[in-house]
């Protein structure tokens, strides 16, 4: 008998248990990308299955890092840029759990890059939401890592001298399994990325534009978007590394000349998950660790048994 | 208004460098003090360690001391087994056997000087510290003859009543097996010259390999065994002690027990990044969890550690991290945000020399206020300085039940020194229970009954019910337990608040944790306190970790040769031990605080929670890189409390009081 019974719990689930009745209204600038998240969360969520106490969402600082104050589930609102190694370790020690983690641009290819590139190659199953709007927003403007090459702004008076970093290609080399990149203007996609990454055995990594109508009045409101998928100008086979390689590039050089694409760029469901991997060199207990210190009949090995090899 | 400074003063300082000369005072003669010397990569640890184990099955107690350089292959090594009858406390003074292997990956000096003549260190190097009527085996297959002449060996053995013999153990290696078996035939001649059965030792070699390899091995040990009655013409005295165990006995090191400490705390989650000392308790760990449900995780940086230790707790598991030092100092944010999220947590800290890199493989006590204080905004955590093998375990045992039981992260504070040593430890002090409990966090039942906000938002951190200051949690996956934890000031269902009223009470009541914590320890736990020495002195010495053995018996020597000394060594370092250091220094008329730094960080603390004394402490101070030995602080005593006119020969500092 499992101690966590509300893990895979069957049962219709109303798209608004996941609104706090703490707080039901986000704080967000009006007009900001974020709802975007938000409202696709709200609704792929009860479409995949799952309840809010089956899922723990994990989030860094930021006006992103505000996610799971209005996104009622488990919710560990953590330190910039430290939400994945707080997110896979929760899944390792129940791989039960639903982990979704999320953060900003400046969060997760920034200050976390390095978390970013080791969690992506470990290939943990689970989400990562990167809210991309190209800016530094809760600071009040800053240029961030995935800033256009000459953006001003109070830190980069003359305009940056940075080319801005390539998140999708990024992503791809770490070795994540599941790479998209989607847009608050685009909800029906963004919302199927969502439920798609959920479900993805692995990691899955959303790029997901939000424009900042704050402090990036520069940025367009990523529109008109295109997506690679449905337009006929764009053909490529999403299980091959090399197609989706040079479909990435080429729509991380077009972004910053007004063309927003946007789609599944990346899908390997061949390659097994981090705990499965560990569980097939013997390293992961096939009962979760989280369980059994609630199972009655465990029983716990102690150091006493150790000792023949000091005697 | 004035400011005044609280902390002591940096007085006077009696300083001095010198190279320590043997003996100091009068030694044991019925122990044998053995130092095998070498390379790095020579064989050298695992060598000794068997060789300790042969002797603690002999009937003896040992210790161990370990000195290695930061480097992989070359570079002066060595080990250094103390045994005898009667319990070891430390590495002792000097030593009274020497076995000089010479190092194999030695660089030639006339290539590289900086480093010195590195061929003929492991002779050259231990000269200085070797007792009188000491004995010396070198192996003359290594070591050229020119060298061992410009030592002036003869001389200096003539003058201190050494006994020399040279031996070829490399040709006696090759002759049977290989070069590298010239450690058993060092080992066999040393068994030889002290006239120890070799049954132990073939134990432990057959234990350890097998088919020719094992026999090449067996004969070169008898072959080396053997030479020493049929050829050698022997002068020396010392033979090995004889002792006899009540009980069977285990060698452990203070990795060993904080690994076997936190098995039986119920831990089954590690995380860590490679850093010499701290390493070898992340590797006990990792080879163990496999086969005991566990999971452990070496991960991009210490960061990563730490936050992976905090996410593990999170969602259920026991978990630990650590570092040392440097990757310590990574681990900040993290800690700070087990503290505000009230995530239970163990770390381990396990101590070198500093600043920055410092020397890695030398120890210190220099970490102290760093691990007390680092991370933003007030501390709430539980820092523990265990000070032998012994209290290492129980207080790493202890220190996930006190971080489970408050929701506090728990920090054990060790050192290079107490991480490497190997003591005798009675197997029969580890047959206990172990304690998996998850302390005050609910079942999916008791959540049922537990303080929910009107949307069904579990109050995690609520305002009712805190016994001991503590707020139940729960955890994801359960049912009806949901809630938000954030590093930002949070109410009582988690979410961002600063409204002024919350904010005093939060955090009032993580502050407070520490003094429930404080009361639990002196009411239903043994102190973790020791003492030692003549209870009704009117002079103490007082230590905290690793130092606490050589302290021991300093107090001992003082003790026995008419003075009248009592000693504390103290673990609890947040919460401090207050009332128990209150009143062993209200029952001296002075006190002298020994640690391993070079700011009396112990000390000041003491000043700073107690707010008194300051003119009854004075500090004897260590930080050259090696661990203090008993005759040190018997001399730092003389030279302090006595008040000879003499400054210390060895390499310490004494600190005067506050005011003098």
């Amino acid at each position: 008998m499992s101690a966590f019974n509300a893990i895979g719990e069957e049962r219709e689930i109303d798209r608004d248990e996941y609104t706090p009745g703490v707080e039901p209204q986000p704080t967000w600038c009006p007009g900001c990308g974020d709802f975007g998240v938000l409202k696709s969360l709200k609704q792929a969520l009860p479409e995949v299955g799952k309840t809010p106490e089956e899922v723990l969402t994990v989030t860094g600082i930021g006006c992103s890092g505000k996610l799971n104050s209005y996104l009622d589930t488990y919710g560990f609102h953590t330190i910039h840029g430290r939400s994945l190694p707080v997110a896979r370790a929760a899944k390792l020690a129940n791989p039960e759990l639903e982990v979704i983690a999320a953060g900003g641009d400046g969060d997760g290819y920034g200050i976390g890059g390095n978390h970013f590139i080791h969690t992506a190659r470990e290939n943990h199953d689970m989400t990562y939401i990167v809210f991309n709007n190209e800016i530094f927003g809760l600071t009040k403007g800053q240029t961030s890592p995935t800033s256009p090459k000459g953006h001003k702004s109070k830190t980069q008076p003359s305009g940056s001298a940075k080319s801005p970093l390539r998140p999708l290609s990024m992503s791809l080399n770490a070795g994540a399994t599941y790479v998209a990149r989607t847009a608050a203007v685009n909800p029906n996609q963004a919302k199927e990325i969502i439920k798609e990454a959920i479900e993805h055995d692995g990691f899955a990594h959303v790029d997901f534009l939000t424009q900042c109508p704050t402090w990036n009045k520069d940025a367009r409101q990523y529109v008109p978007y295109i997506d690679v998928q449905e337009s006929d100008d764009y053909d490529f086979d999403v299980s091959d590394r090399e197609e989706a390689a040079q479909m990435m590039r080429e729509t991380e050089d077009v972004l910053n000349e007004g063309t927003v694409l946007t789609g599944r760029y990346y899908v390997d469901d061949e390659s097994p998950s981090y705990t499965e991997e560990k569980k097939a060199v013997g390293e992961m207990p096939e009962q979760p660790v989280a369980e059994r210190y609630f199972d009655e009949d465990a029983e716990w090995e102690r150091s006493y048994d150790l000792l023949e090899r000091h005697t | 208004m004035t400011i005044h400074s609280k902390g002591f003063r940096h007085g006077e300082t009696k300083f001095r460098i010198r190279l320590a000369t043997w003996p100091l005072i009068s030694m044991s003669d019925d122990e044998l003090i053995w130092r095998v010397s070498g390379g790095s990569g020579d064989g050298i640890d695992s060598t000794s360690q068997n060789f300790a184990k042969a002797l603690m099955r002999s009937g003896l107690d040992v210790f161990t001391h370990r000195h290695y350089p930061s480097r992989i292959r070359g570079g002066h090594t060595y080990v250094e087994i103390r045994a005898a009858a009667d319990e070891v406390q430390s590495r002792g003074d000097g030593y009274n056997f020497l076995l000089a292997l010479g190092d194999s990956f030695a660089r030639n000096p006339q290539e590289e000087a900086y480093y010195g003549n590195e061929e003929i260190k492991p002779l050259s190097e231990n000269l200085d510290e070797l007792r009188e009527g000491g004995v010396i085996v070198y192996d003359e297959g290594l070591l050229s003859e020119d060298d061992v002449a410009d030592l002036d060996l003869e001389e200096r053995a003539e003058e201190n009543d050494w006994h020399v013999y040279p031996v070829d153990l490399r040709g006696l290696a090759k002759e049977h097996g290989r070069e590298v078996m010239r450690n058993t035939a060092g080992v066999g001649i040393t068994a030889g010259l002290l006239d120890m059965q070799l049954e132990h030792i073939e134990d432990l070699m057959s234990d350890a390999m097998g088919g020719d390899i094992l026999e090449a091995n067996l004969e070169i040990l008898h072959e080396a065994y053997e030479m020493v009655d049929e050829e050698f013409e022997t002068t020396h005295d010392l033979r090995v002690p004889t002792g006899e165990h009540d009980t069977e006995q285990a060698l452990l090191s203070g990795s060993n027990a904080i690994a076997y400490g936190a098995i039986d705390g119920g831990c089954r989650f590690i995380a860590g990044y490679p850093m010499t000392p701290w390493t070898d308790v992340f590797t006990i760990l990792s080879q163990n969890f496999p086969d005991i449900g566990g999971v452990s995780e070496q991960v991009e940086d210490e960061i990563a550690a730490a936050a992976l230790a905090v996410g593990a707790s999170h969602a259920g598991a026991k978990a630990m991290s650590g570092s040392s030092g440097g990757g310590f100092a990574l681990m900040s944010e993290p800690l700070g945000l087990a503290e505000m999220t009230e995530t239970p947590l163990v770390l381990v800290e396990s101590m070198r020399a500093g600043p920055s890199t410092g020397m890695p493989t030398k120890p210190e006590q220099g970490d102290l206020e760093f691990v007390l204080y680092t991370s933003q905004g007030d501390s709430s955590r539980v820092v523990f300085a265990p000070g032998t093998i012994e209290e290492a375990y129980e207080q790493t045992r202890l220190a996930f039940h006190i971080a489970w039981e408050y929701q506090i992260p728990t920090i054990i504070i060790y050192d290079q020194k107490l991480s490497g040593e190997n003591k005798n430890v009675d197997v029969e002090f580890f047959d206990r229970e172990p304690e998996p409990g998850l302390g005050t966090t609910l079942t999916e039942e008791e959540l049922k009954e537990a303080a929910h906000d009107n949307s069904g938002k579990f109050e995690r951190f609520g305002y009712e019910d805190n016994e001991k200051n503590v707020s139940k949690r729960s955890l994801p996956g359960q049912k009806g337990g949901r809630y938000l934890a954030t590093g930002n000031e949070h109410s009582p269902v988690g979410h961002i608040s600063e409204d002024p009223d919350n904010r005093v009470y939060q955090m009032t009541r993580r502050i407070e944790k520490l003094d429930s914590i404080r009361e639990e320890l002196d009411e239903e736990h043994d102190s973790n306190q020791t003492y030692f020495g003549d209870e009704t002195a009117e002079y103490g010495i007082i230590t905290w970790g690793s130092s606490q053995g050589a302290v021991v018996e300093a107090v001992e020597r003082l003790n026995d040769s008419g003075h009248s000394v009592k000693g504390i060594s103290v673990s609890d370092m947040m919460p401090f031990a207050e009332r128990e250091v209150t009143e062993f220094l209200e029952s001296v008329d002075e006190a002298m605080v020994v640690e391993m730094n070079a700011t009396a960080q112990f000390r000041g603390l003491i000043q700073k929670e107690l707010g008194r004394f300051g003119d009854k402490m004075t500090s004897l101070l260590k930080y050259n890189g090696n661990p203090f030995e008993p005759a040190e602080i018997v001399e730092g005593y003389e030279v302090n409390v006595a008040d000879e006119d003499r400054e210390p020969s060895a390499q310490v500092r004494i600190e005067p009081a506050a005011g003098d």
